[in-house]
């Protein structure tokens, strides 16, 4: 087992547990690569990428664009705020214009559930999804899940719980189906409002009591409150947020076990979690953001190894 | 075609090219040779070329230190599958290996240690890969087993075991003790 067994990530439910331990195995090796003198390679240096962001993001961007310069790739960047798709432009239409540029890969970050999948079935380039609407961010679980290995030493046999806006997740739902994959156990954490209907069809279980999940678990995974996506008012008030759902360093050190705490970023700081918690040895909120960036060079190889060459 | 009653083994002829005593020898005259070049190790670093190469370095760097008392050699493991020029054009995919060089080698000797010497383009992408960590002063080849009129590129070593004649169907295998149970080094053919 030496290649994935998908030509895109769409999502982790399209892939294997074989495929996630060959991503990790592989960003291992990435890992030296990004703390040597020179943290660049030459693999992908015959590839272009375009990176497609309908929606805003920073460090997902930011870690993507990297880790494609720490490749050698060429880069194309588009941003859907500074361009056609205003004029009315379709999503297949904007990315054919991209790809008679001659591009292999596409990563892409839409606002609507199902755009990697849709674009996946209309054009011939390799697909990554960052971040499909509340549907999958794949790479975020992977690097999680590779956050939690690291740390631990394995995912498998831990107990996770993913506390917050799960409704709204892409994260919770990404990985959650990356910690199953694994081997882990995974609770869900937070306003009733904010859960989906069924989700335990999903095999997770839900506690509504931040305290007894948080004695439950290894692992706490603090989503943010995504303001943006609530159309509706979802909880009376961030205050009473975060009186039930917020992680303090006095719940932290009352605990039984020492836990991990981890959150995809960005923080509301004084929300999901206070700055006393995000600062503590306990949080590998930075260890994250590091991993995304050897996770995420690993997937690009390893997906761009399966694009073959055509010198005719 | 052979008819299927014919077992692949009859199809594969083996001979040896090396055993365990003319390897014994090969590697203390190497030993020996390195030492000759580099004295007292201060000023080199030896580096195993991934996969095969960390191998015969480690073997090298044991007599080098136990048999010839020289403290002190510094050894590291280079991985060049990132560095390849056949990425993307192989029918295999290639398997990345563990890097392990944590000392630095800026104005140092480097010595490349690999088993066999073919076509020259793994040597290729560790000239390459090697500058990611610094600029040594100069870089020296070593390999147990150089197979003469195969290089694709014009890399010679400075240190070799044996010069054998392979032709492009035939395979050298070398096998190490640690690893396969033995050492000797093989040459394979399939009789056709």
């Amino acid at each position: 087992m030496s290649e994935l067994s998908v030509n895109h990530l769409l999502g982790i439910k399209y892939i294997t547990e074989e495929d996630i331990q060959l991503i990790f195995e592989t960003a291992d090796h990435f890992k030296e690569v990004i703390h040597r003198p020179i943290k660049k390679v030459p693999s992908l240096r015959d590839i272009t990428i375009a990176n497609l962001f309908f929606e805003n993001s920073t460090r997902t961007r930011l870690s993507f664009e990297l880790a494609e310069k720490r490749l050698s790739a060429d880069i194309v960047n588009f941003s859907a705020g500074s361009s056609s798709v205003k004029k009315g432009e379709s999503l297949v239409d904007t990315v054919n214009n991209i790809l008679s540029m001659k591009v292999d890969m596409v990563v892409m970050r839409h606002p609507n559930p199902g755009a990697g999948v849709f674009l996946s079935k209309h054009i011939n380039a390799s697909i990554i999804n960052a971040g499909d609407g509340a549907h999958e961010h794949p790479t975020q679980a992977l690097l999680d899940c590779y956050s939690i290995r690291d740390r631990l030493g394995d995912v498998a046999g831990k107990k996770v719980v993913i506390v917050g806006d799960i409704l709204h997740s892409r994260v919770a739902l990404s990985n959650i189906f990356a910690l199953q994959k694994l081997g882990a156990t995974v609770k869900v954490c937070g306003p009733k409002t904010l859960m989906p209907r069924h989700v335990e069809s999903l095999g997770v279980t839900f506690e509504p009591n931040l305290i007894k999940a948080l004695n439950w678990c290894d692992v706490a995974n603090m989503l943010r409150v995504q303001n943006e996506r609530m159309d509706i008012s979802y909880f009376p008030s961030t205050r009473e947020y975060t009186q039930q759902f917020g992680l303090n360093k006095t719940i932290l050190d009352n605990l039984d076990k020492e836990i991990i705490v981890m959150h995809p970023g960005p923080i509301n700081r004084g929300v999901e979690i206070t700055s006393d918690v995000a600062d503590s040895k306990q949080a590998i909120i930075l260890d994250q953001v590091q991993n995304g960036l050897a996770v995420r060079m690993a997937v690009l190889y390893l997906l761009a190894s399966k694009i073959k060459r055509n010198d005719n | 075609m052979y008819p299927e009653y014919v077992s692949e083994h009859f199809l594969m002829s083996q001979k040896t090219l090396l055993n365990a005593t003319e390897i014994h020898v090969a590697l203390h005259r190497l030993a020996c040779q390195l030492i000759e070049n580099h004295n007292d190790f201060s000023q080199t670093v030896l580096i195993g070329i991934q996969p095969r190469g960390g191998f015969l370095a480690k073997r090298l760097v044991s007599l080098l230190q136990n048999h010839y008392k020289i403290k002190d050699v510094q050894l590291g493991l280079l991985d060049t599958t990132f560095y390849r020029d056949d990425f993307r054009r192989s029918k295999k995919p290639l398997e990345a290996n563990k890097t392990a060089i944590d000392f630095v080698i800026e104005d140092k000797k480097v010595v490349f240690i690999d088993d066999v010497l073919y076509t020259g383009r793994s040597i290729r992408s560790a000239l390459t890969a090697i500058g990611d960590f610094g600029r040594p002063t100069e870089i020296e080849l070593l390999t147990l087993i150089d197979r003469r009129f195969s290089r694709h590129l014009p890399i010679q070593p400075d240190y070799r075991g044996r010069q054998v004649d392979a032709i492009g169907g035939e395979k050298v295998k070398v096998c190490w003790h640690e690893h396969e149970g033995e050492d000797a080094v093989y040459l394979i053919k399939e009789q056709l």
